[in-house]
C-alpha cells in the first residue's frame, strides 16, 4: 500500500483559497489513479475551520497541524511543517496550490527535505515504464508546456543530507514523496459524488523558535473594490496608446463599463502607466466578461494574461496583428478614433 | 551594504515560441536574448539600495558565456561586480542550479565578506521553479520571503512588503537576508552612454560550476494546444462603434 495524497491546504487566518480548492479536487483524482487515499493538511488551529471544505471535497484524513508560532502565514515555518507531515506520514504526493503562497511553502519544504519540487503542473502520469513518475508543468507563464520526470524523497542531490523517506535510485525514479503544485485554473473545483465522514487528527509540530524570523509583523488591508483581477470589463492599452495623456478615453470608457484599465509591458516601461494596470506573465491575470486590447500587438507574454477573458476585441491598425488574428472580436482602425466614438454611442443610447 | 543580485539570461519571443527538432530547448535562432523580468527590477532594487546606504551590488549568472551581456547590463545601470558561472548553455534543473549557486557565493562570502542582502526572482521567466532562491537562502540558513514589491533597510533590519489580494503583508527579516523580487517593486532605469562605456571594463569573475543533476527532469517542451477562434470583424475605424456597443448589450455588460 502506497503512502496518501497528502493535499497543503492554503488558507489566509482561516479564509481557504480558491486555489485550495482545486489541489483538493486534482489531490482527489490523482488519489484514485495511484489507488490511494487523500488526506489534507491545514496549518495553524486557524485552519481547523477548514475541515468541513475538505470532508466535502473527499479528504478521508484531515491532519491539523498546531503549534504556537502557527498563527499566520510564514514561509519557513508552514514549510517546516509540511517537511515534519512528510516524515511523519511518508505520503506518496504532497499537492499543493500553484499561488505565490503554495509554490512559497512547497519550495521551503523541498528544500529542506532536499528534494526535487515541480511547480505548476497540469497533469500527472504516475507509473510511467521504469517506475518513473511524469507530469506535464507551466513554463513561460503558461506558453509553453514541459514534459517531465521527477524524483521522490530521498534520492538526494549531493548536497546537505536527503532527510526525507524512501530510497529512491536515480534521477526521475524513487519511491519517496513526489512535492507538486497545480497550477491555478487548470482544474474546475468540484466537491465529492460520495463524501464519506473525514477524520481530523491533531499534528503537534516541533517548531525551532528560529522560523518565527518570517513572520509577517504588519499588514495593510486593501480598500474594497474592483480590481484589475476581478474587473468585468477590461479596456487595455498598448504602445500604440501614444503617450500617458493617450489612456483618457480608454478610462472613460471604462468607467462608463464599470471597468478598469489595463497596459502591457511596454506601457508600464514607458512609465505611461503603474505595473498594477499590467496585464500579462509578469503583471495581472485577468478574466473579465470582455478584455478591449487597444494598441496591443499581443506578444506571448501578455496573451497568456488575457487569455482567461471571455471574449476578446482587439482594436488596431494592423489587422495581421497576433491580438487580433488571436481574438473573438476586431476593428480595424486607429484607436484615437475609434475609442471616442465607442464612448460617444453608448451615451448617445443611453440618453434615448 | 553588500548586495548580491542572481539574474537569468532567457531568450525574448515575440508572438510564439518556437521549439528545436529534440523537443529540448527554445528556438532561439532568430531571437534576442534578455534578463528575466523580475531580476531586472533585483538589479534596479540593489543600485538604488547602494546608492541610498552606500557599499557595492554584485550581479551572478549561471549561463552560457553569452550571458556576459546580462552581467554588462547590470553593470551600465550601476552594477560594481560580476560573476559567471559558466555552463554549456543547457539549462540546469532548479536543485542543480541552487547547489551551484551556493556554493559560489559561499566561495566569494570567505574571500571578501557577508552580503547583507541576497536579491533574486520571484521566479524565472523561461523555466519558472519557483525555488532557486528558497533552496540557496536554506542552504546559507538564512530568512527569506517571496513575491516582494517593497524593501527598506534601516538598523540592520530589512523590512519587505509582500502585496497580496487582501492588501499588503509586512515583514521583516534581520540581516544577512535574502528576497524574490517581483516586477512593479520599481521601474528600471535605462543605461546611460556613460554606463555604458563603464561596464566594459568590469571584471567578470568566471568560476567552473559543479552540482550533481537534481529530481527534475525535463523530458520534452510542447506547445500549449491552441485554441482556434475564428475572429469576428466588426469594421474599420469609428464607423465600427454601433457594431461594438451592439456586442456590449448583446454580452450584458452595458448597464
Ligand atoms: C520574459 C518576458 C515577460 C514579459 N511579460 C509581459 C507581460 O506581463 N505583459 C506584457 O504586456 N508584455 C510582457 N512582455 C513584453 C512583450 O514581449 C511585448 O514586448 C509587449 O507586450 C509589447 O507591448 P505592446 O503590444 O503594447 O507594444 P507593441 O508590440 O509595440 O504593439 C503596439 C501595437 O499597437 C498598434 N497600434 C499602433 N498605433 C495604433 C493606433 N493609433 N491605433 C490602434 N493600434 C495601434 C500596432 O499595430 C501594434 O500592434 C514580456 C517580455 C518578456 C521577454
Ligand atoms: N541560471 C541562473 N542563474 C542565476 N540566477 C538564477 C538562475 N536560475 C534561477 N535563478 C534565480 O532564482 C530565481 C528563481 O528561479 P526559478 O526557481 O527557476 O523560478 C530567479 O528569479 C533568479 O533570480
Amino acid at each position: 500500500m502506497s503512502g496518501a495524497v497528502l493535499v497543503v491546504l492554503e488558507h489566509d487566518r482561516g479564509t481557504i483559497a480558491p486555489a485550495a480548492l482545486e489541489a483538493l479536487t486534482a489531490g482527489r483524482a490523482l488519489a484514485a489513479q495511484l489507488g490511494t487515499t487523500l488526506e489534507a493538511l491545514t496549518v495553524g488551529s486557524n485552519g481547523d475551520s477548514l475541515v468541513a471544505d475538505a470532508e466535502s471535497f473527499g479528504a478521508d484524513v484531515i491532519h491539523q497541524a498546531h503549534h504556537a508560532l502557527l498563527t499566520d502565514y510564514n514561509p519557513e515555518a508552514w514549510g517546516e511543517v509540511v517537511a515534519q507531515m512528510i516524515t511523519a506520514t511518508q505520503p506518496a504526493v504532497v499537492l499543493a496550490t500553484g499561488t505565490d503562497r503554495g509554490n512559497e511553502v512547497l519550495a521551503q519544504a523541498a528544500a529542506r527535505c532536499d528534494s526535487a519540487f515541480v511547480a505548476n503542473c497540469l497533469t500527472f502520469e504516475p507509473g510511467q515504464p521504469g517506475g518513473t513518475f511524469g507530469v506535464t508543468r507551466v513554463r513561460w507563464g503558461g506558453s509553453l508546456i514541459e514534459r517531465a520526470t521527477v524524483a521522490g524523497t530521498g534520492t538526494g542531490t549531493g548536497t546537505g543530507t536527503a532527510t526525507g523517506t524512501g530510497t529512491g535510485t536515480g534521477t526521475g525514479t524513487g519511491t519517496g514523496t513526489k512535492l507538486l503544485t497545480i497550477a491555478h485554473h487548470a482544474v474546475d473545483a468540484s466537491p465529492a459524488a460520495n463524501p464519506g465522514a473525514g477524520t481530523a487528527t491533531v499534528f503537534e509540530a516541533r517548531l525551532d523558535p528560529s522560523v518565527a524570523r518570517t513572520m509577517i509583523v504588519a499588514r495593510v488591508e486593501r480598500p474594497a473594490g474592483v480590481t484589475l483581477a476581478t474587473a468585468p470589463v477590461v479596456v487595455g492599452g498598448g504602445r500604440g496608446v501614444g503617450s500617458a495623456d493617450g489612456f483618457a478615453p480608454l478610462q472613460s470608457l471604462a468607467d462608463l463599463l464599470g471597468g478598469v484599465v489595463g497596459c502591457s509591458r511596454a506601457v508600464t516601461n514607458l512609465g505611461w502607466r503603474n505595473h498594477t494596470d499590467q496585464v500579462g506573465q509578469t503583471g495581472t491575470r485577468i478574466a473579465p466578461d470582455i478584455y478591449i486590447a487597444c494598441g496591443i500587438s499581443g506578444a506571448i507574454q501578455h496573451w497568456v494574461g488575457a487569455m482567461a477573458s471571455k471574449k476578446i476585441l482587439a482594436i488596431n491598425t494592423d489587422p495581421q496583428a497576433n491580438m487580433v488574428t488571436k481574438s473573438d472580436y476586431a476593428v480595424i482602425g486607429d484607436l484615437h478614433q475609434v475609442i471616442p466614438a465607442i464612448t460617444a454611442e453608448i451615451e448617445r443610447r443611453r440618453a434615448t | 551594504m553588500r548586495i548580491l543580485v542572481c539574474v537569468k539570461r532567457v531568450p525574448a519571443p515575440g508572438s510564439r515560441i518556437s521549439i528545436t527538432a529534440d523537443g529540448l530547448a527554445v528556438d532561439t535562432a532568430f531571437l534576442g536574448f534578455t534578463t528575466s523580468p523580475h531580476e531586472e527590477c533585483a538589479v534596479e532594487a540593489a543600485v538604488q539600495l547602494v546608492e541610498a546606504h552606500g557599499g557595492s551590488a554584485t550581479v551572478l549568472t549561471l549561463g552560457p558565456a553569452e550571458a556576459e551581456e546580462q552581467l554588462r547590463y547590470a553593470a551600465s545601470v550601476g552594477v560594481s561586480n560580476a560573476v559567471l558561472l559558466a555552463t554549456d548553455g543547457a539549462d540546469w534543473d532548479p536543485q542543480r542550479t541552487a547547489a551551484a549557486i551556493t556554493a559560489a557565493i559561499t566561495a566569494i562570502e570567505d574571500r571578501d565578506g557577508v552580503f547583507d542582502l541576497i536579491l533574486f526572482g520571484n521566479e524565472s521567466a523561461d523555466s519558472g521553479g519557483f525555488q532557486v532562491g528558497v533552496r540557496v537562502a536554506r542552504h546559507l540558513d538564512r530568512p527569506i520571503v517571496n513575491g516582494i514589491k517593497g524593501i527598506s533597510i534601516a538598523d540592520g533590519i530589512a523590512t519587505l512588503e509582500r502585496p497580496t489580494d487582501a492588501g499588503q503583508e509586512v515583514y521583516e527579516l534581520t540581516m544577512p537576508a535574502v528576497a524574490g523580487v517581483k516586477e512593479g517593486i520599481n521601474l528600471p532605469r535605462y543605461p546611460t552612454l556613460k554606463g555604458r562605456l563603464a561596464s566594459k571594463k568590469v571584471q567578470i569573475a568566471i568560476i567552473e560550476p559543479s552540482a550533481k543533476p537534481g529530481g527534475q527532469v525535463l523530458v520534452r517542451l510542447e506547445p500549449p494546444a491552441e485554441l482556434t477562434t475564428s475572429t469576428t470583424m466588426l469594421g474599420n475605424g469609428p464607423d465600427a462603434a454601433a457594431a461594438v456597443v451592439d456586442l456590449l448589450e448583446e454580452l450584458g455588460v452595458l448597464r
